[in-house]
């Protein structure tokens, strides 16, 4: 296995590690539109308090890492999908301060417009992400000079708007599932019916993502199924599905979160085992930004796998201990 | 609008307002650490009172440096595209080694800082807080490493357009790494001094919480004096790694048309371009010369050596490099005056001192940003040193109305955002110690 190899695997490990965690929390801010008494939000918001930084640290670093194993996708993505990066980063924006500001000034009014702009942010960055992951899996319209050729309405074509909508409903199943952990009384049973209403529309979206790319373009289909990891993702998604209610049932919640995690990371392995060895499929495919093409040099490659290699464990160490201190 | 000329602005104004923010970060925890340390030592609950209102306050400040901090993360690839895909190979892993190493772990342990009083030891609280104040140097540590590789180049080759690397470890370490890095971590640890010895003169002022501000005024006018007499010595020595990596950069903030020896070190004036000579000129003959290497005969390098096309700016450099300078001399002398009145038991009735000392909060945050404008002005016109063009770097594909719009929604979204931080901040000074409270 080449470095190159190694360095697709780990930046999707990385996102994959992003929407799992920052999943969560991004979750339970969509979830907040919905939940009716004052104690209710207050009590999700401070379910993740401790947590979501850390969590977008994630995205911050999947990021950093882009940028330094292929500049050249951090450079055609971003600078191509630029007013979209530019309403992701005001969510971002807006997430950050809501969470941190709400409590800060005692009135109603205050609060009920932070509240606000923490659902809104959040679905409005599960949602960009989702759309902006949807294109990657279909493919946009690049030049020979590795440049974005289409408009911002390019971003919005079925497919990706429907894989963004997809990606909506399976965050806010991981945010549901969340809650059963952290979570009791009225609340809990609000999560328990959260878990269930996502689910359900969450198979429902994925199925209708399927029938429309299968209408639009077929050969993702056939590539899914060209590959071990294509088959592999399947049966991991079709084994989230199956698990969730049941252990739902069974009030084993910490399991439905893990299976929650489970469906997420059989979704990036969907799109990772469509577009592998691309990292951006072009709608010409000569001009894709592969896992060469668009890489840095093998001895970055290689200098940045001792730096997460060192790091990377040492992280996970100290946010182990940290969610153990937290433990409800 | 020019797009260079636009991303050019847009970049100024999302970094320098995010730096206002890092600063205070940097050297509020730090002292947030010292106040920890001393109650454990002393058990003395009032240290933990002081510890608690201060935590109370980064809050603010570090979810505002987070929240702004993203936009800096991405905007290397939407406005600088030509940029990212020159340097990625070098500018890349350290930008990704601050998030391994650093941003993980201040926001990892912030967590416990604020969340976790009650659920952990006396020992590990006062250890997490030490990891958030190295999580926050570490972050300053990556992120000017990539800084200085831009500023001064090494250890890389130029393959199919773009600089590859040679050696990772010659790369970080170029040549301007170190004295950066010391210097604006110390920048920031005078940021903190300043900003916690000032609101606590307004509670002595207001004759509000005794205890609480005298223990914390003489704590932080402390780490002030020692931060500032530091920062003297390490802009000198950034100043003679400046002379010798970037002579055009040197000269410009010099105003020293001419190279010559014997240079003089010039304190007042305005340059005049036109006849290349400075208007008002107050200065000190061959002190230039001296200080770069102790011998008023060293000769310094002139703006005439530079073809004009690669000359940097004067007036902006030069009056920046000032104000930085003369701002790091009134440092010291409000520390060195602050901890004579505090010896002589009068501080808390020096009300000239303490209205000076209230209304110098925002100073180290400005003297910060001139170093900054003048480290960054003074490299054009390049963006990568001798490499690469600021004029060829922008993205292609991204239009000069595009950069207006993003440009005009971050400018109005931080516009509120600096209302709202100094309202929260007075807000708190308001309530006080007493209630400040964290996590639960
Ligand atoms: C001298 C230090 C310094 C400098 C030069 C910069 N920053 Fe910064 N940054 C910090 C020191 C810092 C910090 C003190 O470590 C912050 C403040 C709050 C925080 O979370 O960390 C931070 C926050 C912060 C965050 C949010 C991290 C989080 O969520 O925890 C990002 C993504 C960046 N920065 C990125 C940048 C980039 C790309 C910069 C350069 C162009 C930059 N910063 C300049
Ligand atoms: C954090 C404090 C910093 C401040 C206040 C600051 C300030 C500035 C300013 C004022 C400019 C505009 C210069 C001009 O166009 O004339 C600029 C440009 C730039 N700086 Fe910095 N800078 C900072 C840190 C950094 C760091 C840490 C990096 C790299 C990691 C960086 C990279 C750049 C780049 C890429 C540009 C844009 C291109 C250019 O004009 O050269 N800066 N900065
Ligand atoms: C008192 C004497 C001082 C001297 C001789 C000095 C010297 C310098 C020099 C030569 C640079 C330019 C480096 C470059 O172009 O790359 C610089 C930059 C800078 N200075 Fe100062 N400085 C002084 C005081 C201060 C103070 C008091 C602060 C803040 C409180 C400060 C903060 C900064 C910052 C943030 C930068 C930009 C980052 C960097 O390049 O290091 N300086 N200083």
């Amino acid at each position: 296995m080449d470095l190159n190899i190694v360095w697709f695997i780990l930046i999707g490990f990385l996102l994959v590690g992003y929407a799992i965690l920052d999943g969560f929390d991004l979750g339970v801010g969509i979830l907040q539109i919905f939940a009716k008494k004052e104690a209710d939000k207050n009590a999700m918001r401070e379910s993740i308090e401790p947590f979501w930084d850390g969590n977008e640290v994630w995205l911050l670093t999947g990021g950093g890492a882009i940028f330094a194993a292929f500049p050249h996708v951090y450079a055609t993505v971003f600078s191509g999908f630029y007013i979209a990066m530019i309403l992701l980063l005001v969510g971002l924006i807006f997430r950050a301060l809501s969470i941190e500001f709400r409590n800060q000034v005692d009135s109603q009014a205050w609060k009920n417009f932070w509240d606000k702009a923490f659902s809104i942010s959040s679905l409005v960055v599960a949602l960009l992400l989702g759309v902006a992951l949807g294109n990657i899996f279909i493919g946009i319209p690049l030049d020979g000079e590795m440049n974005f050729t289409g408009s911002f309405f390019t971003l919005l074509r079925p497919v990706p708007l429907f894989v963004g909508l997809t990606g909506v409903l399976m965050i806010s199943l991981q945010g549901a599932a969340y809650l059963l952990l952290k979570t009791d009384q009225d609340l809990y049973v609000s999560a328990q019916s959260w878990v269930r209403k996502s689910w359900l529309l969450f198979i429902v979206f994925t199925v209708l993502t399927t029938v429309i790319t299968a209408m639009t373009d077929y050969s993702k289909i056939g590539l899914l199924f060209s590959s071990f990891w294509g088959y592999l993702a399947t049966v991991l998604l079709l084994a989230g599905v199956i698990l969730v209610p049941r252990f739902l049932k069974r009030e084993a919640n910490f399991r439905v979160f893990l299976s929650s995690s489970l469906i997420i990371v059989a979704m990036f392995l969907i799109v990772g085992a469509t577009i592998f060895p691309n990292m951006v499929p072009a709608l010409i495919p000569d001009y894709s930004l592969d896992i060469y093409n668009a890489a840095s040099s093998q001895r970055t490659l290689f200098a940045m796998l001792v730096i997460a290699l060192i790091g990377m464990p040492i992280v996970l160490a100290y946010s182990t201990f940290v969610y153990r201190v937290f433990r409800k | 609008m020019d797009a260079v000329l636009l991303a050019r602005i847009q970049f100024a104004v999302t970094i320098g307002f995010h730096y206002i923010f890092p600063p205070i970060t940097l050297g509020l925890t730090a002292l947030i650490s010292i106040f920890l340390g001393l109650h454990l030592k002393t058990k003395n609950e009032l240290y933990d009172k002081i510890a608690q209102f201060w935590i109370s306050i980064l809050i603010v400040v570090f979810s505002i440096g987070v929240a702004t901090g993203i936009v800096m993360e991405f905007q290397f690839g939407t406005n600088w595209e030509k940029y990212s895909r020159f340097v990625g190979d070098i500018f890349g892993a350290p930008l990704a080694a601050e998030g391994v190493f650093a941003f993980f772990m201040e926001s990892t342990f912030l967590g416990i800082l604020v969340f976790g009083k009650k659920k952990v030891s006396q020992k590990t609280y006062f250890m997490s807080s030490l990891f958030v104040t190295l999580g926050s140097i570490l972050s300053a540590f990556w992120i000017i490493a990539a800084n200085s590789w831009q500023q001064t180049p090494t250890a890389y080759t130029i393959v199919n357009g773009r600089a590859e690397l040679t050696d990772f470890f010659a790369a970080v370490f170029n040549p301007s790494t170190i004295p950066r890095f010391t210097h604006a971590v110390v920048g920031g640890w005078i940021a903190g001094a300043f900003f916690v010895a000032g609101l606590s003169a307004y509670f002595l002022l207001k004759k509000q919480h005794l205890d609480f501000a005298k223990k914390s005024i003489k704590i932080a006018l402390i780490f002030a004096l020692v931060s500032s007499a530091l920062q003297i010595e390490l802009g000198h020595v950034h100043a003679i790694q400046v002379s010798q990596t970037q002579p055009e950069k040197m000269a410009a903030f010099e105003a020293l048309f001419e190279t010559r020896k014997n240079a003089p070190m010039v304190l007042m004036g305005i340059p005049n371009e036109e006849e290349q000579t400075i208007d008002y000129e107050v200065s000190i003959p061959g002190l230039l010369s001296f200080l770069v290497g102790f011998d008023t005969d060293i000769e310094i390098k002139g703006l005439n050596e530079f073809k004009k096309e690669d000359q940097p700016p004067i007036m902006i450099p030069f009056f920046s490099y000032r104000i930085m300078v003369g701002l790091g001399f009134y440092f010291i002398m409000m520390a060195l005056i602050g901890i004579y009145l505090y010896w002589k038991e009068i501080l808390d009735k020096s009300k000239w001192y303490l209205t000076l000392l209230l209304y110098s909060v925002p100073l180290p945050i400005i003297a910060n940003e001139m170093g900054w404008i003048a480290a960054e002005v003074g490299r054009q016109p390049w963006i990568v040193y001798h490499e690469l063009r600021t004029a060829d770097a922008i993205s292609t594909v991204v239009s000069a109305g595009e950069i207006l719009f993003s440009l005009i929604l971050f400018s109005g979204l931080y516009l509120v955002i600096f209302v709202l931080f100094v309202f929260l901040i007075s807000k708190k000074m308001k309530k006080g110690p007493d209630l400040a409270q964290t996590g639960y």
